[in-house]
């Protein structure tokens, strides 16, 4: 069977068990819903001042929600040693992540869907001219948070302190892409909302990157 | 009245017989080779400069205090773990169309199949994932073996570990692996379940399929071996084909 119709497989299974269980995604939306409103009220900031401080706060909230989300996602391949049995079944072991990084950057782009709106009227930032450049920036931010974020719970699935091991290994990583992602963000909440190709350039380069990295690697970091 | 579907034990046995030619076991024909297979996690050895050669058609039993190495034995013939060093082959493979891995079906300590997810969501991943051509009939045959077709759409977190080990049993057996490896497989059946398992393995042993499990005292799966390998502190104390010696190691190991 081919890497793609492994993923797809995979994939299906990844909903259907997220959507079955909710776990991942009740908690993370709850986390991120009650960053941006406790932070709207403290601070009941005016427009120009959402326009400000609106996208670092956005992607502080997306990557407090990736480290919930990205954790478990190969913890819970250990409980039943399920792993072992992907990785006797597939064909390329690739697959095993490749649907991973799908489903956590679809779960992500979700709860960035759901969290935009209650942004744009808690902080009174008109969003609707830059929806698809906004889609855009967070699909790329997206997809970089995942990449790094599984490759990490991979990792530190096998490793002792395993809580621990994947912000610290995380966060220094994704200072490139959190820096990108703001600024391309800041840029499109101005008054003047343009779509920064510098900054989009440093996300795509990063993803690209990094999923490179992981093709060339991956069937590694699956081993015991 | 439509003839009932042919059981999925016998289908397989019909597979292996056109696989090998006939239904004989051909001890001449290496399955899996070990040459000086050492496994370390840091200063522990898990495994010691074992070599073995297993032919096809064996049912090898390997026994052994815990910890002597029979689980990780078991994972490094099924690819899950690397050798520290030494070489591992499966010389009949090679030659065959089939990679080694997809060849093998395992039925580990843990059950391995997910527990969101119902018995034939769980036997319909696998077989998708192993390219099993008429997946959904396959699941259905072999969730008829288990026992468990009246459940099939059961979580199976609400399972008895007995039902679990059954489901487990199953997912081994979907791609009617050539080499089947079982650690401890009787572990949470019930007596009935356990006179099914050695019946199965009966049938797959005889129709020339390479069984390796690793078991503790002596019971009805146990009386299926041809052969007992006795462990110790991750090296071979003893390999023998013969009846008391088998028994001994067997009875003891």
């Amino acid at each position: 069977m081919s890497l793609l119709a492994n993923t797809g497989v995979l994939l299906g299974k990844e909903l259907r068990t997220e959507f079955r269980s909710r776990e991942l995604l009740t908690t993370t939306i709850v986390f991120v819903l009650i960053v941006v409103v406790l932070f709207s009220f403290n601070l009941n900031p005016t427009t120009e001042e959402s326009r400000r401080f609106g996208p670092g706060l956005l992607w502080l909230a997306f990557l407090f929600a990736a480290s919930l989300m990205l954790q478990p996602c190969f913890l819970r391949e250990q409980n039943n040693d399920t792993l072992s049995a992907l990785r006797l079944s597939v064909a390329d072991p690739f697959a095993i992540f490749l649907s991973k990084l799908c489903a956590n950057t679809l779960f992500l782009l979700l709860t960035e869907l759901l969290l935009l709106p209650v942004f744009a009227v808690l902080y009174n930032v008109p969003l609707l001219g830059v929806v698809p450049q906004l889609g855009l920036v967070f699909f790329l931010g997206s997809v970089g948070l995942s990449v790094t974020g599984t490759t990490l719970s991979a990792i530190s699935a096998q490793a002792r302190m395993r809580e621990l091991l994947l912000p610290v290994l995380l966060l220094p990583l994704l200072t490139p892409l959190l820096i990108a992602s703001t600024e391309a963000t800041a840029a499109l909440l101005a008054p003047e909302p343009a779509l920064r190709w510098d900054w989009l350039a440093i996300l795509i380069a990063f993803d690209v990157v990094f999923l490179t990295a992981v093709w060339l690697f991956g069937e590694y970091l699956l081993e015991e | 009245m439509t003839p009932p579907d042919p059981r999925p034990v016998d289908l397989f046995l019909k597979n292996i017989e056109s696989r090998s030619g006939n239904s004989e076991i051909r001890p001449e024909k290496i399955e899996i080779r070990l040459e000086n297979i050492d496994k370390r996690y840091g200063g522990l050895y898990a495994l010691r400069r074992v070599s073995l050669e297993i032919a096809s058609g064996e049912c090898v039993v390997f026994a052994g205090r815990n910890g002597s190495g029979k689980t990780t034995l078991l994972r490094v013939v099924a690819q899950l773990v690397k050798p520290s060093a030494g070489k591992l082959t499966f010389p009949l493979a090679q030659n065959g169309s089939a990679p080694a891995q997809k060849n093998t079906g395992f039925v580990a300590h843990a059950t391995m199949v997910y527990d969101e997810l119902t018995a034939e969501e769980n036997l319909l991943l696998f077989a998708r994932l192993l390219g099993i051509a008429d997946a959904a009939r396959r699941v259905g045959l072999l969730l008829s073996e288990v026992g468990l077709s009246e459940r099939r759409d059961s979580l199976v977190r609400t399972f008895s570990r007995g039902m679990r080990q059954r489901v487990a049993i199953a997912r081994a057996l979907l791609q009617e692996p050539a080499v089947l490896l079982l650690d401890e497989p009787a572990t949470g059946l019930d007596p009935q379940g356990v006179n099914w398992l050695a019946a199965t393995l009966r049938r797959l042993r005889d129709a020339g399929s390479t069984i390796l499990m690793s078991l503790h005292g002596e019971s009805e799966i146990s009386a299926l071996a041809t052969r007992g390998v006795r462990l110790d502190a991750g090296a071979v104390v003893d390999d023998t084909q013969t009846g008391a010696s088998l028994r001994s190691i067997l009875t003891f190991g």
